[in-house]
């Protein structure tokens, strides 16, 4: 383990960071209670925003806390408490077919690090991520509406049409009340 | 900005480990509501090499924070047509479990 020699303030951070990652993603497969579960993932949300801010993508990381650990968890515990809220996942049952899928997600773990083990890094990324005159907000907005115009409008549009598409799609059907 | 000693061995591997315990949830569990939590989290494991090299890649620039953005956004509008689709498969079966998503008709 040559970079344990190495041992800097960000590198601690980022390895206490991922354990806590981890650690939530663990728990958030090994819970019983789906409640809970949605807490679980709440923490690995959080936990790759002070990622993002640790590698200075600061924009990024307050949009994942925005978004993701504010917005998208508190939409699936709606979701949890407007279906059954009692729902318990069973304990994970060793049959077959999860061993194989457990085996097959392994596998590809391990081929992704074996791949990323035998690549050749070049040294450190030493350079500033923009033009080091601005903040990264100022510096993403001028990516987004200078380079990304048309892919921005798109999502835009692919977001509008999402969110009228799930109202549609959670309305009582005509049918049902009568 | 200063410089920075992680090495993108590390970020990757934690997006490598996260990745496979989504894949691994989204195919073994049986509630739909963590089905689609599983492939938030395997979102979040590209989000984290995308934002990884943007910084550490060979040539570091803003390109992959502003992908990493859309990906958000894509994810958004994944788990709002997802809930809605829950909730009204939710109201005709009364029940939000994979098993019982396996007939075309009502």
């Amino acid at each position: 383990m040559h970079f344990f020699a190495s041992f800097t303030g960000s590198m601690t951070a980022f390895l206490i960071i991922s354990v806590l990652i981890i650690l939530c993603a663990i728990m958030l497969l090994s819970f019983r209670k789906v409640i809970y579960m949605a807490l679980a993932i709440g923490g690995v949300f959080i936990g790759c925003a002070a990622v993002y801010i640790l590698l200075g993508a600061s924009f990024i990381g307050i949009a994942q806390v925005l978004i993701y650990a504010g917005a998208i968890t508190i939409l699936i515990m709606f979701a949890i408490m407007l279906t059954n809220h009692e729902a318990q996942e069973p304990p994970t049952k060793w049959s077959v077919k999860n061993i194989i899928i457990a085996l097959g997600c392994a596998l590809l773990g391990v081929a992704l690090y074996l791949a990323i083990r035998h690549q050749t890094w070049s040294a450190q990324g030493t350079t500033v991520n923009q033009s080091s005159t601005v903040s990264n907000p100022v510096a993403i907005g001028m990516a987004l509406f200078q380079q990304y115009t048309i892919p921005f409008e798109l999502v835009s549009l692919l977001l509008i049409v999402g969110l009228v598409g799930a109202v549609i799609l959670a309305q009582p059907r005509k049918e049902d009340e009568e | 900005m200063p410089t920075l000693s992680i090495p993108p061995q590390s970020l990757l591997t934690l997006g490598v480990i996260l990745f496979c315990l989504g894949l691994f949830g989204a195919l073994t569990r049986r509630n739909i509501i963590i089905v689609l939590v599983c492939v938030e989290l395997m979102l979040n494991a590209a989000n984290i090499n995308l934002v990884a090299f943007s910084r550490l890649g060979a040539s570091p620039n803003l390109d992959g924070q502003v992908f990493a953005l859309f990906t958000i956004t894509v994810a958004a509008a994944e788990i709002a047509v997802g809930l809605a689709l829950l909730l009204a498969f939710f109201r005709l079966r009364q029940s939000s479990e994979v098993k019982d998503m396996n007939q075309n008709k009502l």
